[in-house]
């Protein structure tokens, strides 16, 4: 072939494998409804499998198979060793293949129950879902479970693929029974389109071949639908832009742009935009990309802006369109997904990442639960694995945003334990409960710093923390009364003026010790602010919540103090007889015993009274105060 | 060897003065790039001490073609890291130092000193154990030594099934492990990224990426690679079923075994006596893909480590391997 004809083909080939660009979809279906089946069908199908890997499939097909001596499809997917053996998908799992119109990328994601985070993750990048139904069963629970979440993850086409045709001998009333239950249950939810296609994974019919056996459908086959459907019909152009910034590209002196992916809209040469934060604005006179500049920056794009003059913009930072800002606030409604194992306590302090922002956030409160079965609102007070709630957020910084069912990307959040550092939450923003335009801080003429200066002191939180026993109040009593006899301005707050007064309603649930704390973190954050020194003696399990007040206050203004004894000695003291009743049954979730204790990673000052007096031991927090300069 | 330094020069070129390309990159290749540069900015942002490892096959050459892009008109603030197993081919050798060169990047050449020493050799000590020293342990000292808290790998979802279910950003514990039972959810374009002292995460922004769009993005974006990729007349043994180049006189010659010369070329690059050549008239990129897109066997079919199980690679991660 001479080289002209060979360049001539590759182009040929290969241009038109791209111009339909890349479809993002899921499948999903419960267990058994031939999932891997169906994604390996793709892959065989499109002819994207090598010699080499279907011997493979060939010789695992015989030795783990489930479909006798014929290609077991779904043994191509299951790729860990662990979940092969088991003969389970848990986990999602990417796959890519071509046809001479489009590139698809699917997730596979997993139909059981507990899994449903996964499904969710799929879900999260994806413009189409194949929900699979088998037909000798019908519309499951978990079918209205999977179509909830790609509903609720944004996904706004769905194909209902009737699998396993040939098992009910093709029938065509079966069909359409089943497509008109799955219309009731999808009707009302947010789909621009749902295709209903009888097929038959195993044997291939209407995947890529039209069926003899299935003659009296005559819609698209999966494949012509997935090569023709138009996913962008929501033209992500005509949205406001958004540029969330990612990073300052600041090669010498004479260059600063902003390094970013434009998640929506379009933005020209010399076009005004606004920071979202700042409500700064500025004319962008280049549009950098290594390829030279552009005219022009479209949605998907990942370029560089140059502004016409110098205003302050950091990572986090968002450009946007002037005429139609995002939110900008530090309190709105969200959907919350909940991935983790332990609960959602409203009150706890996490870190929620939303594009390139990063910020302390708890949630408020869990206004209801929502069912993904029933699709119906539920009461509760904390959110499980899985589960899903309409919950308020309250973050530490404000940060701009869309809402979720308008533009996805600016329209997410996660949520991240600070400890484990584990991603706990998928969040979608509903609303915003106030703008940050309308909070004015109040600047009063005598404040913190005057109050203190009066005293002759700094203010802070002396925080004991450690088992029941340990010493605390004990302790904390003893530095009182050495700063009082200095002529210190002080204030103890302890188990006993606050469970009888202010948190008389809570109890000693996980999630009623989160909302003690949070109480008591402001109430001694409102002593700070008054100028003085605030003891605070809670044992205080958990590491989330003491640093939730640590982040209320400025630095150096809170003192972790942790009084460590050993639990043996602490039963041994039991000054208020508790670890007795405990013991016996009479009280539950006792820290130490049914509940657990987090000691402190990194105490200012860490007190061993089993090797010291509480005398001594109040000397050591004293010195430790002089240490730091608090006491002028 | 002088048309690489040629090719490397005019390519590093439209770096310092860009001219607005009339070329249009495929669809399908202009969303995986702009992905891609979006990951690369998260991680330069968000890390102290990133790196880029570079094995100088095809998927790294377009990683660091991505990461040129990505921080223009600055440099990638991030240096490069090359495990030299010592038993690279000759032309890979070259390739790099000049794309180094040419570039103005920082590129760490790291060999494991212990291995060197004792002269791990894979025809007499096996590729098993030549693999782990020079590469995995290889890899772990040269990431320990430069405290990395992420490092980006060119793997793809499609070349295996265990890759097919990583993160982009993948999370290893202190002793560089993965846990396949234990990853992060990863949504939207939002990854978490937060780590402890000695933790890291390997980023993989090609995750999405297959072959034949490597290959393709080579093409239209007139990427230099290696000329091991193109097929020309070369000294080969056929030994086991497999085509090994003598690319050096430290190959030893079995009984009845003369090198004869036939026109081959490679589908993935590594230790010459560990890389099957295959044979072909792929003498250009075009003809490459044309190839590419009539294949009949799977890339990795030419790399003998993968060939001891079907879980291997797996396993091989868990243990650090990229």
């Amino acid at each position: 072939m001479a080289d002209g004809d060979v360049s001539r083909e590759v182009r040929e080939r290969l241009t038109r494998a791209g111009e339909g660009g890349v479809l993002r979809f899921i499948t999903c279906g419960s267990v058994d409804d031939g999932k891997s089946t169906l994604i390996g069908r793709l892959l065989y199908d499109s002819k994207l499998l090598f010699e080499d890997q279907i011997k493979t499939l060939e010789r695992d097909s015989r030795k783990h198979g489930t479909t006798g001596e014929e290609i077991d499809f779904a043994l191509l997917l299951d790729g860990l060793e662990a979940e092969r053996e088991q003969g389970i998908t848990i986990d999602v799992a990417y796959r890519f293949f071509n046809t001479d119109k489009r590139k698809f990328i699917v997730a596979d994601t997993p139909g059981h129950e507990q899994y449903t985070r996964n499904m969710a993750t799929g879900a999260s990048t994806a413009d189409l879902a194949i929900i699979l139904v088998d037909a000798r069963k019908g519309v499951l629970t978990q079918t209205r479970r999977h179509t909830y979440i790609a509903n609720m993850m944004g996904i706004r086409h769905a194909v209902v693929a009737v699998n396993k045709m040939d098992l009910v001998g093709n029938s065509r009333s079966t069909f359409h029974q089943i497509v008109s239950d799955y219309m009731k249950v999808a009707e009302d939810l947010g789909f621009k389109s749902i295709t209903a296609i009888p097929i038959s994974a195993r044997y291939g019919d209407n995947i890529f071949k039209r069926s003899d056996s299935l003659k009296w459908y005559d819609g698209p086959t999966l494949m012509e639908h997935l090569e023709r459907v138009d996913t962008a019909a929501d033209d992500i152009l005509e949205l406001p832009f958004r540029f969330p910034v990612q990073w300052v590209n600041r090669p010498n002196l004479d260059f600063r742009g902003f390094s970013g992916t434009v998640t929506a809209g379009r933005l020209a040469k010399g076009g005004q935009i606004r920071v979202a934060h700042s409500g700064k604005e500025a004319a962008v006179s280049r549009i950098v990309t290594a390829d030279g500049d552009l005219d022009e920056a479209v949605a998907g794009e990942a370029v560089t802006l140059v502004l016409d003059r110098e205003i302050d913009i950091a990572r986090g930072d968002m450009l946007v369109d002037p005429k139609s800002p995002p939110e900008v606030s530090d309190q709105f409604a969200a959907e919350i997904l909940w991935m983790t194992d332990e609960k959602m306590h409203p009150g706890r302090s996490y870190l929620l990442k939303a594009g390139c922002q990063i910020t302390p956030a708890s949630v408020t409160t869990l206004k209801h639960k929502l069912n993904v079965n029933t699709f119906e609102k539920e009461p509760g007070k904390s959110l499980d694995l899985n589960e899903i709630g309409v919950c308020t957020l309250s973050t530490s910084k404000l940060i701009a945003f869309d809402h979720y069912a308008d533009q996805r990307e600016t329209g997410s959040f996660i949520l991240i334990d600070r400890f484990t550092n584990q991603t706990v939450a998928a969040g979608m923003i509903e609303f915003s409960l106030r703008r940050a335009s309308n909070i004015h801080t109040y600047a009063m003429d005598v404040d913190k710093s005057r109050r203190a200066a009066l005293k002759g002191q700094k203010p802070a939180i002396l925080w004991f923390t450690g088992l029941s026993g340990a010493g605390k109040s004990t302790i904390a009593n003893l530095v009182e009364r050495k700063l009082a006899g200095n002529g210190r301005h002080t204030y103890s707050l302890d188990g006993d003026n606050i469970r009888q007064g202010l948190n008389r309603d809570l109890g000693f649930t996980d999630a009623d010790r989160v909302e003690n704390i949070r109480r008591i973190g402001d109430v001694a954050k409102l002593f700070v602010d008054a100028g003085l020194i605030v003891t605070c003696s809670f044992i205080s399990p958990f590491r989330s919540e003491r640093q939730m007040v640590r982040e209320q206050v400025e630095a150096g203004e809170f003192i972790e103090v942790f009084v460590d004894a050993p639990i043996e000695l602490c039963m041994q003291r039991d000054p208020k007889g508790l670890y007795a009743k405990a013991r016996a049954g009479k009280i539950r979730n006792f820290t130490g015993l049914d509940s657990p204790y987090e000691p402190p990673e990194a105490p200012e000052l860490h007190i061993r009274t089993a090797d010291m007096s509480a005398d001594e031991a109040a000397e050591k927090v004293i010195d430790e105060l002089v240490k730091r300069g608090l006491l002028g | 060897m002088t048309d690489i330094k040629d090719t490397v020069s005019r390519y590093a070129a439209r770096f310092r003065k860009p001219e607005r390309s009339h070329r249009e990159l495929s669809p399908h290749l202009r969303e995986l790039e702009a992905e891609a540069i979006h990951i690369m900015r998260e991680v330069a942002a968000e890390f102290d001490r990133p790196v880029m490892l570079y094995s100088i096959g095809k998927d790294s050459t377009v990683m660091l073609h991505l990461a040129m892009k990505a921080f223009f008109p600055s440099r990638p603030p991030f240096p490069f890291l090359h495990i030299d197993s010592l038993w690279e081919f000759r032309e890979m050798g070259v390739f790099r130092d000049e794309l180094a060169a040419a570039l103005g990047i920082e590129m760490i050449v790291h060999v494991n000193e212990e291995g060197r020493s004792r002269n791990i050799n894979p025809f007499t000590d096996g590729s098993a154990l030549h693999t782990q020293m020079m590469r995995t342990d290889g890899l772990l000292q040269a990431l320990n030594a430069g405290r990395y808290d992420a490092a980006f790998g060119g793997g793809r979802r499609d070349e295996e099934k265990s890759r097919a279910k990583e993160r982009i950003f993948s999370f290893r514990n202190t002793k560089h492990a993965w846990d396949p039972r234990n990853q992060r959810p990863e949504l939207w374009h939002i990854f978490n990224t937060r780590i402890r002292e000695g933790e890291s995460i390997r980023v993989f922004p090609l995750s999405n990426w297959t072959e034949v769009d490597i290959w393709q993005y080579i093409l239209e974006e007139q990427i230099p690679i290696v000329p091991l990729y193109l097929a020309r007349e070369r000294p080969v043994v056929m030994r086991d079923g497999t085509l090994i180049m003598v690319d050096d006189d430290r190959m030893p010659m079995k009984e009845g075994e003369v090198p004869e010369l036939r026109k081959i070329r490679f589908r993935t690059l590594g230790c010459y006596p560990l890389t099957g050549a295959v044979e072909s008239e792929a003498e250009s990129l075009e003809d490459i893909v044309l190839e590419m897109l009539t294949a009949r066997t799977s890339e990795r079919a030419g790399r003998l480590i993968d060939f001891d199980e079907a879980g291997s690679m797996e396993k091989k991660k868990r243990e650090g391997y990229f």
